[in-house]
């Protein structure tokens, strides 16, 4: 459903990606591991169009996307999480999950979502007037997921969803990944630096490193890989 | 508190009074006098010596205050009467002030002055809400707002003054080529945030003001404009003999022909059009867009990564503000029926960014304080002549000391859950 191929982005003269092919399938949960500076985040910002690529193609259910404007391709089905979670930090939970849903606030099933989400994420639904930047980094990343889902996406693009939260927030927050995949029929592209537990969590995976995609397969099997263990699993993750 | 903190204290206090006497030393301290043929110099040390007291007493006593943070201080007790002003009182204050501002012409201590303070405080008021607009909601620091006020004013002269057009056909024109010099500034800074933006609408204002001068053909330049027509209430001029064929206010409703009429409708007419600013923003505010406007200021790349359309937010955040400044703008002329680049100088932008400021970033109700705190300091002040501004300064240093967010620095959810009120 989404299909990267060749994909080159720049900041300036600095090349971040080299030649990206990678796809996620209907219904898959596809993650991307690698080390900082690897350019997992750029690709997700190229795909959601924030950054621009220079050369390749993105297609996104049989339509080009790239370059198109962001609000574009979030319009089409593709929603990003951002990185180090971006809540709205004075607005309330309530106006942050409303923002999620701007392009149609008025929506017929606006409320609905809305619920949907605090089903997912009953911590939400009881801080609903409080504001962003008062909860938790894992209260953050719910609300940032339940942002993301306001916008009824088909493609969820999650940018490293257990960056600075505590260890058994992660949990929960993969455990709702796999049922927001599941149960809401939503694809899942995730990357991320916990390589363990995105391995774990993923149908099938990519390694990237230094701008290209050097492994890919079933997470299970690179889970047992010798140089993935060796490079991102002993030592590098703790948990 | 310890005698180290004190002496420190002290010390501290000793330097202010060092840089006091710096500043005031030439400042108040020599005066020139005219005697005879030629200017002389005279001194007023004893008022310097006043003046750097006062500063050295008031540094200490705040020093003190801020050594001593858990006993219940004069300072403490009272900052913490003025952060008792929260929004939820704000509703009650709000109410009030309308109610008073209702009924102020007709209180038996208004006079003309009081009106025309009250006048004038309430166009700044509404300059206050049109930029709250810009810089509170949608978070762009904008320096230039002066030059839609400029442009609102000059539509507004030169379409009544060419076509004869009624104020209230006006009006809505001047606000449309305001907002149009607004998605204008807007198009070419979409890409600028912070000081980059802030210096760019500062050049904005100035070209505004400078093209104005120099064009002529059509501004009359630095002459201005003059007999821009007053406006009527609904049709019925406010002139003591009318026209042939015209009834004036006076005579229609069978009253003593007063210069007071006009000045009372003028009041009535900036406080409805202030008022207009006001709801329309607390409307938009819990609209998308109005969302999208404060979600922008929070965080741009989370706005894109949702599908808020940056360009579009920033420009309509531009254009509306812009609109209620060309409204101002408008009112201004009608009000003053004569308008000159003079009056639309960089300093009234910097007044409206400080009541936008010191009024708490995004608060309706601060603005009014900030309004009436400052142009009201500076009108109370008149008499002093040239320490007016001394004045001025000295209301925004005591904001800043005790309310370094402004004056009612916190944001009012837009959405209250049903029975989560507290």
């Amino acid at each position: 459903m989404l299909k990267i191929s060749n994909v080159e982005t720049f900041y300036g003269k600095i090349q971040a990606l080299r030649s990206v092919d990678l796809d996620v399938n209907d219904g898959e949960i596809v993650s991307l591991i690698g080390s900082n500076g690897a350019g997992k985040s750029t690709l997700l910002m190229t795909i959601s169009g924030v950054n621009k690529a220079k050369r390749g193609n993105i297609v996104f259910n049989g339509k080009s996307i790239e370059n198109q404007a962001p609000h574009k391709i979030v319009d089409m089905g593709i929603c990003q999480v951002p990185e180090g979670r971006r809540i709205f930090s004075r607005l309330t939970v309530e106006e942050n999950l409303r923002l999620g849903a701007h392009a149609n606030e008025k929506g017929k099933y606006f409320e609905n979502d809305i619920k949907e989400v605090y089903d997912l994420f009953p911590v939400l639904s009881d801080r609903k007037t409080q504001r962003g930047g008062t909860l938790s980094g894992g209260e953050q990343q719910m609300l940032a997921i339940g942002r993301a889902l306001m916008s009824k996406p088909k493609v969820l693009l999650l940018d490293e969803p257990s960056l600075g939260i505590a260890p058994k927030l992660v949990n929960q927050i993969f455990v709702s990944i796999k049922n927001i995949n599941k149960e809401k029929n939503v694809t899942i592209f995730l990357v991320e630096q916990n390589a363990k537990k995105a391995l774990e969590l993923a149908d099938r995976a990519y390694v990237l490193v230094n701008g290209k995609v050097t492994i890919k397969g079933p997470g299970q099997e690179l889970l047992k890989n010798k140089d993935i263990q060796a490079a991102y699993l002993e030592g590098g993750s703790k948990n | 508190m310890e005698k180290k903190d004190i002496i420190q204290s002290f010390k501290d206090s000793l330097f202010t009074g060092l840089i006091a006497l710096a500043l005031f030393g030439p400042i108040v301290g020599l005066r020139t006098a005219s005697k005879g043929e030629g200017l002389f110099i005279t001194t007023q040390w004893g008022l310097v010596f006043l003046l750097v007291g006062l500063c050295i007493l008031g540094r200490f006593l705040i020093n003190l205050n801020s050594a001593r943070k858990t006993e219940i201080t004069f300072f403490s007790k009272l900052t913490s009467k003025f952060s008792a002003i929260t929004e939820d009182k704000a509703k009650h204050f709000a109410i009030t002030a309308i109610l008073f501002a209702a009924v102020f012409p007709f209180l038996p201590f208004t006079d003309r002055y009081f009106m025309d303070v009250a006048i004038m405080i309430l166009t700044y008021i509404m300059l206050g809400w049109g930029l709250n607009i810009v810089v509170g909601l949608a978070g762009l620091l904008d320096l230039g707002y002066v030059a839609f006020y400029a442009v609102g004013a000059y539509s507004y002269a030169l379409i009544a003054t060419t076509f004869g057009w009624s104020f209230w056909i006006c009006l809505p024109l001047a606000g449309l080529f305001a907002a149009f010099f607004g998605i204008l500034l807007g198009f070419p800074v979409l890409r600028l945030r912070g000081d980059y933006l802030a210096i760019v609408t500062l050049g904005f204002g100035e070209i505004i003001r400078i093209i104005l001068i120099n064009w002529y053909e059509v501004t009359n330049g630095p002459d201005g404009i003059t007999g821009i027509p007053r406006p009527s209430f609904f049709g019925l001029p406010f002139k003591r003999s009318p026209d042939e064929g015209e009834t004036s206010f006076h005579l229609f409703f069978n009253l003593e022909y007063s210069t007071m009429h006009r000045i009372i409708f003028l009041y009535y007419l900036i406080l409805v059009l202030a008022l207009i600013t006001n709801y329309f923003t607390l409307k938009i505010r819990k609209l998308p867009v109005g969302r999208a406007w404060e979600a922008l200021r929070e965080d741009e790349i989370a706005c894109k990564s949702l599908g808020v359309n940056p360009t579009n937010t920033k420009l309509t955040a531009f254009a509306i503000g812009a609109m209620f400044g060309g409204f101002a703008g408008s009112f201004f002329a009608t009000r003053q029926a004569f308008i000159s680049p003079e009056s639309f100088t960089f300093i009234e932008s910097a007044i409206i960014v400080a009541i936008v400021v010191l009024g708490g970033m995004g608060s309706q109700t601060g603005v009014v304080l900030a309004s009436i705190f400052l142009i009201g300091i500076t009108e109370m002040f008149r008499d002093l002549e040239q320490y007016r501004m001394i004045a001025f300064g000295g209301a925004m240093v005591l904001i800043m000391v005790f309310k370094p967010k402004g004056i009612l620095a916190n944001r009012k959810p837009t959405i209250l859950m049903h029975g989560d009120k507290k």
